[in-house]
């Protein structure tokens, strides 16, 4: 499709604009990612300095265990924060599908019955937070402030002090098994569920959606998105991947207590923040979120072979984090004033 | 008269772009001076910098003869500069005294904010601006209009000696210039140095004594404003001659493409009917608030209308959001393109595709080259002025914006085109493009509806113009003979002296 402009003047003076300034490579060794990639590979040399017992290859493999499921959740959180949302209620979904699995294990239900639960209690309490968020209006640290504590309630009143742990023997593989070698069951989900989000964020119309709409949720609706939609979307995918966390932690551990990953809502959303995905929407990148996993990953997995006790270790995981988002602020801070001065 | 402020070759680089280059003005007590210039050119920087915004990375600036230098806004503001910019930067949810004092509020003898010296103070000020606003009244239950009166309350409550008025007059309706003119006049004769900012020359004509023109960064003349004439100034801004700015290429017009019938919505307007034309451009005017753009946005489908039917080429339609609008052929280009029409974090590339992801993707996979082609196309189609198509549109010239957002939406190949203020706060240059580019999309077909307060543009673009007031028709228009007059007796309700 050619038009000519009726104006005499706006041809000659047209000068053609490059597609972009900077090649991709280059993107990418000034960015966020790259940085924590710096990151990651020095606490992985520290780890193995550290501890003789590091890169055993036994305990690189159980040491993605403590991560991958968090990590997991935290992909889909991902869109939910670029979004301009957030869901806190992945922990309390992750309690209140894992008591659905144990009562359904003690009805005497199968392991593939028992995944099918686990997922589908997800998934409807991802539409329950959508449609608060989406379809109410409700600001969604609200919705999920109030679901967060009436999921786990429920947990809590259907168990009180006692514990599901009559799942079935091959339950325990999609927490404790391998799918090659030392590579587990967690882990190989992990890696393509971090592919698949990869390619669903920077690939595709509904990642891009969910980018404009983090950004300036007007301008998107007069652009024709559907806003709410796509919200009510993001929900249903952290609901989802908490119901999937649930199925692992559930089989990993064998057994359900209403206080299941308690608290785990506020680690998703310290990688996702130390991935660079920026907490007001709009901004950021699956590579960041998975190294930021990794980071976390590395920390926890390194400081309990030095035998570090859990109070302490959250101590670090909270001077890392604020460390890492203000040291780039404060650099570009002391270069502005090198510079100007 | 000696100069009160003077800048000597000031320079302002950013990545990849020279804003300023060497740039010299002077501003005298008692004087206007107005600032022309195309969108890019470099004003709003200049504001920046005269507001200790941006500092300058080459040059000096002088206050009477003085060199200074400004770090922050506050060291402008003890130099007693002021501007009221473009687009305010107010609280909704505070008072209007509050925002008119706030960061300089008279204290009491406990160091505690003085409430009724600011209420006291701030209703003369208010006053003497001959606003009707209580200064009690919270910001976000005022017009556009009376926002902007409050900015100017605000600059005028610190006793500054120069003013810098950014296009102070691209949100106010005809009688509210005319209020702001006569306040400009009693700033000036109290000897304040005025840096008066626009894209309409017949009002730079009318209050400026000298002018300045900036192109591409560098000043490219300055005098004063009864020795140039308007062909001179626009030379001077863009560099080539614009013949016309309404250039109206006559279009065959055909059939009705959009046929609204009794349409109403329960607060905003009333029992609106009319035809659109393929080939014709259907300008609407009237005073800001007549709810012009509130009937074209529930046309678009974001509000719902409480009765009325729309059909587009003859088959009813329902439109219950933007995305049934676009499917049905029918686009809305908005006026705050910051808020509404444009993704500025987002690269100029994303925001020329964001209204037509399906036609730029396979099965949901955004395909890039198809993508950088399609943004590319709408580039070279209005001269865009950007360093790259990843560049972000918020670091765009207003005009720049503009043309992306146009972009995005012709990437929809609609049938029908609303278009909300098209040229506000645009240089001449982008205008005329903009005016040339609807005329020819009228010629290729389309059927064109245009909200405009210009009265030169409605009567140099519009076939056929719709008047509203308080949400009603008031009156239709053919293009043959039709005047200025009539339109603003319609618009204004005078209707006895129509008939």
């Amino acid at each position: 499709m050619t038009m000519h402009a009726h104006a005499p003047d706006s041809a000659p003076t047209f000068r053609a604009i490059p597609d972009r300034l900077t090649s991709p490579a280059r993107n990418f060794l000034g960015s966020w990612e790259a940085l924590l990639l710096l990151v990651a590979i020095a606490i992985f040399g520290a780890n193995s300095l550290a501890s003789p017992y590091f890169l055993d290859i036994n305990n690189l493999s159980d040491a993605t265990f403590n991560f991958t499921e968090k990590a997991i959740v935290a992909l889909a959180m991902a869109f939910v924060v670029i979004a301009g949302e957030i869901d806190l209620s992945v922990g309390g979904i992750i309690a209140i599908a894992s008591t659905a699995m144990g009562a359904a294990a003690q009805a005497g239900a199968g392991t593939a019955e028992l995944v099918v639960v686990g997922l589908a209690v997800g998934a409807v309490c991802g539409l329950f937070n959508g449609l608060l968020v989406a379809r109410i209006g409700l600001p969604s640290i609200v919705a999920t402030i109030g679901t967060m504590s009436f999921y786990r309630g429920i947990s809590y009143v259907v168990l009180g002090d006692k514990v599901y742990s009559a799942y079935p023997t091959d339950f325990a593989f999609f927490g404790q098994g391998y799918t090659w070698g030392v590579i587990s069951f967690e882990f190989t989900s992990f890696v393509l569920l971090a592919i698949l989000a990869g390619i669903l964020l920077h690939r595709t119309t509904f990642g891009r959606a969910v980018r404009a709409i983090g950004n300036n949720p007007f301008a998107a609706r007069f652009s024709g998105l559907r806003v709410e939609r796509i919200r009510f979307i993001v929900f249903l995918m952290t609901g989802l991947a908490a119901g999937l966390a649930s199925v692992m932690l559930t089989s990993r551990l064998g057994s359900t207590r209403p206080s299941i990953a308690l608290g785990w809502e506020l680690d998703i959303v310290t990688i996702v923040v130390l991935g660079g995905i920026n907490i007001q929407g709009g901004a950021g990148t699956i590579p960041g979120v998975v190294i930021a996993a990794l980071v976390m990953g590395l920390v926890t997995s390194g400081l309990g072979l030095l035998n570090v006790p859990g109070i302490i270790m959250s101590i670090v995981i909270g001077a890392m984090l604020i460390c890492v988002i203000a040291l780039p602020i404060l650099l570009r801070r002391l270069l502005h004033k090198w510079r100007s001065a | 008269m000696a100069p009160l402020l003077q800048l000597r070759g000031i320079s302002k680089f950013f990545p990849g772009v020279k804003a300023l280059e060497g740039v010299e003005l002077t501003l005298r007590p008692g004087r206007v001076t107005a600032l022309i210039g195309e969108n890019g050119a470099g004003k709003s920087t200049l504001v920046k910098i005269l507001t200790g915004i941006y500092q300058p990375d080459a040059g000096e600036i002088l206050i009477e003869g003085r060199k200074v230098h400004f770090d922050t806004p506050e060291a402008a503001q003890r130099a007693r500069i002021t501007a009221i910019h473009q687009e305010t930067v107010l609280f909704d949810e505070l008072s209007v005294a509050e925002n008119i004092y706030l960061g300089h509020a008279p204290k009491n003898r406990f160091g505690l904010v003085n409430w009724a010296a600011i209420r006291a103070r701030s209703m003369a000020l208010l006053h003497s601006l001959d606003a009707p606003i209580k200064a009690t009244m919270l910001l976000k239950n005022l017009s556009i209009a009376q926002r902007h009166l409050v900015a100017i309350a605000r600059a005028l409550s610190v006793d500054s000696n120069v003013v810098i008025m950014d296009e102070p007059t691209a949100a106010l309706s005809h009688k509210e210039v005319e209020d702001l003119f006569r306040i400009l006049a009693r700033l000036k004769a109290s000897g304040k140095a005025i840096l008066f900012i626009s894209h309409k020359f017949e009002e730079l004509h009318r209050v400026a004594d000298d002018y300045v023109v900036f192109r591409d960064g560098r000043t490219i003349g300055a005098g004063r404003m009864a020795d140039a004439t308007h062909g001179e100034l626009v030379h001077m801004m863009v560099g080539r001659e614009v013949d016309q700015v309404f250039p109206k290429a006559p279009a065959t017009i055909g059939a009705a493409i959009l046929s609204v019938k009794g349409y109403s919505h329960p607060t905003e307007f009333d029992n609106i009917s009319f035809d659109l034309r393929k080939g014709e451009i259907l300008g609407v005017y009237g005073l800001v608030g007549a709810g012009r753009s509130e009937l074209c946005q529930s046309l678009f489908g974001m509000t719902h209308p409480s009765a009325g039917s729309v059909a587009i080429d003859g088959t009813f339609v329902s439109i219950r959001s933007a995305a049934d609008a676009i499917k049905a052929g029918l686009v809305y280009v908005p006026e705050e393109r910051g808020r509404h029409g444009a993704v500025l974090a987002m690269p100029i590339v994303e925001n020329v595709t964001l209204g037509s992801l399906g036609a730029v993707s396979q099965r949901g996979f955004i395909r890039a080259a198809e993508e950088f082609k399609l943004a590319r196309h709408y580039a070279q189609r209005f001269d865009l002025r950007a360093s790259s198509l990843s560049q972000p549109v918020g670091t765009l010239s207003g005009g720049n914006q503009q043309k992306v957002v146009i972009g995005k939406w012709l990437a929809t190949k609609p049938k029908v085109i609303f278009l909300d203020e098209p040229t506000k706060g645009i240089d001449i240059g982008s205008k005329s493009a903009v005016h040339a580019f609807m005329s020819e999309l009228a010629g290729q077909g389309l059927a064109v509806l245009m909200i405009s307060s210009e009265l030169p543009e409605i009567l140099g673009m519009a076939d056929r113009v719709l008047v509203m007031k308080e949400g009603r028709m008031a009156g239709f228009f053919d293009r043959e003979g039709l005047t200025a007059e009539t339109l603003v007796q319609a618009a204004t309700g005078n209707m006895g002296a129509l008939r």
